[in-house]
């Protein structure tokens, strides 16, 4: 009974929190929601059992929403609503509705259609993250070096566009500084 | 080693969780009178003086202070999220305490009417990813920081939040690598196993200094302590985050962070220094006491030796330095331990 309870409680959470991601015009609202919805999300792994999942959730998201926090404080002013300029917002109601009962059928289907069983259910005396390095390892493992590959090449893209003056501090640097006060000086 | 403990009910969680909330909340009083008073000490100063013996009543003149000061909200600023960031801070430290042992466990007397005979556990809740449990949620502790500096309308609160970034951005890498190597030597992610793996061999830290160092110092970012108290550096940005905080929102924030210096204290003394298990003749709850107070005082100690540093020198070290070496003893580990098998 707990566990339907709290099922419920963070499906309602969850739902509304996205809700409030979507339709708030304040950036501050609209992330902070997001954060804690990616945090309430865990729970449901914690329910089922998936502990090592559920954490990685948590940490991921919480470094994932943190990065995007950065973004929209150079970009936006946080206190004030944006205003939003919609050309056609009925056209987007029904495309964005229709695309969400697309992704709905598409992953509730198969779930309705055949009795899905658990191919790896959990097991009683073996831990978690033994669990899921075991599958990591053997079934997944192309999968996941081809993740990692995939990673590797975005870091080293990452780096190549922002590191070309890398070993140039901005702040301080003596020569510029001075360059910069000269300047006022004209 | 094989003892068998009476069963976890209820009951017990919730005299643990209350115990916790309670002790851990007067400790962050104490623990200013503590720092204030370690500080002077290292300074050639007194520190507080006139309230009490030795100052000893600073903390309840501290405390009225704080319950009674206007609680000001301003004018410009989003008042929801600007309400709710100290509590981010404050919740998170003490659901991070949830998982690791914080008290011996004991059971309650059985003359006691009620709760006689409950058994209250060492760990409120004993999940066996522990150790990630308690790293993430610290982490989303830095969401008190990074809301109450932009809701605050305020540029140094700006500043400060975005301080609040770089600072997870560096050190969150340094603290997952430099744990993953005991994590790999144990073979496991529960602190049960870490404090049990140690009582049949010897302290980790032998095995791992390195290991041991970077997590220190990345547990000092974590906490905002001082060299990397870069979030609310008076000389720099006025308060940082906690600017425009007055009151007990303000004493949130800091019962967060001294909650979250005894958190990193006991993570460092289970998984590097043996745990809470008998050292010669002193009894284990003893040693895991002073643990925590060695590495409280460290904290104070390394506060009053060195100087604050620099954003971008925090990136810098966090980068360049300490992740680097954090890789290549974990590649040591593995190597070694390949080797050894």
């Amino acid at each position: 009974m707990y566990e339907q309870i709290a099922f419920y409680l963070f499906a309602t959470l969850t739902v509304i929190l996205f809700f409030i991601t979507v339709m708030s015009k304040n950036v501050l609202y609209a992330m902070t929601s997001l954060a804690a919805g990616m945090v309430l999300i865990s729970g449901f792994f914690f329910l089922l059992g998936a502990d090592f999942l559920g954490v990685v959730q948590l940490i991921v998201y919480v470094g994932a929403v943190m990065a995007l926090y950065a973004f929209a404080m150079m970009f936006f002013d946080a206190t004030k609503d944006i205003k939003a300029t919609h050309e056609k917002p009925l056209l987007v109601f029904f495309l964005g509705g229709m695309m969400a009962l697309v992704f709905v059928v598409i992953f509730s289907a198969p779930v309705i259609g055949a009795n899905i069983e658990a191919h790896y259910p959990i097991m009683e005396d073996v831990g978690n993250a033994q669990m899921v390095g075991m599958i990591l390892f053997t079934k997944y493992l192309v999968p996941f070096e081809l993740a990692a590959v995939m990673l590797l090449v975005a870091m080293i893209a990452g780096i190549i566009l922002a590191g070309k003056k890398m070993d140039h501090s901005l702040t301080t640097n003596i020569e510029d500084v001075k360059e910069e006060l000269l300047k006022g000086k004209k | 080693m094989e003892t068998v403990l009476p069963e976890v009910t209820a009951v017990g969680v919730i005299i643990k969780a209350v115990i916790i909330l309670a002790v851990i909340s007067a400790i962050a009083g104490f623990g200013t009178y503590i720092e204030r008073k370690v500080l002077a000490f290292m300074q050639r100063r007194l520190g507080p003086m006139h309230v009490g013996p030795y100052g000893l009543l600073q903390l309840i003149a501290d405390g009225i202070k704080l319950f009674t000061k206007e609680d000001i909200i301003p004018a410009h600023a989003n008042k929801f999220i600007f309400a709710i960031a100290p509590a981010i801070t404050a919740a998170t430290a003490f659901i991070a305490l949830s998982a690791v042992p914080v008290f011996p466990d004991f059971t309650i007397p059985e003359f006691i009417p009620l709760l006689g005979g409950t058994f209250v556990p060492s760990i409120a809740s004993d999940v066996n990813i522990g150790i990630l449990f308690v790293l993430g949620m610290m982490a989303a502790g830095l969401y008190g920081p990074l809301l109450a500096g932009m809701a605050q309308a305020n540029k140094w609160g700006l500043l400060g939040s975005a301080r609040t970034a770089v600072q997870f951005l560096s050190y969150e890498v340094v603290t997952g690598l430099s744990i993953l190597a005991p994590i790999m030597i144990v073979g496991s992610l529960s602190f049960v196993d870490f404090n049990d793996y140690q009582n049949e061999h010897i302290w980790l830290v032998v095995y791992q200094p390195v290991a041991f160092v970077l997590f220190l110092i990345a547990g000092f970012a974590e906490t905002n302590r001082t060299p990397f108290d870069i979030l609310e550096h008076e000389a720099e940005i006025v308060s940082g985050y906690a600017t425009e905080y007055s009151g007990m929102r303000w004493g949130m924030f800091f019962i967060g962070e001294y909650a979250n210096m005894i958190t990193i204290g006991v993570i460092a003394s289970v998984v590097f220094l043996g745990g809470y298990s008998d050292f010669f003749f002193i009894p284990a709850w003893i040693m895991i006491i002073l643990k925590v107070a060695f590495f409280f005082f460290f904290m104070l100690w390394v506060r009053a030796a060195w100087p604050h540093i620099r954003p971008d020198q925090l990136m810098w070290l966090c980068w360049k330095v300490l992740m680097p070496l954090a890789v290549v003893n974990i590649i040591i580990t593995a190597v070694v331990m390949m080797a050894m098998a």
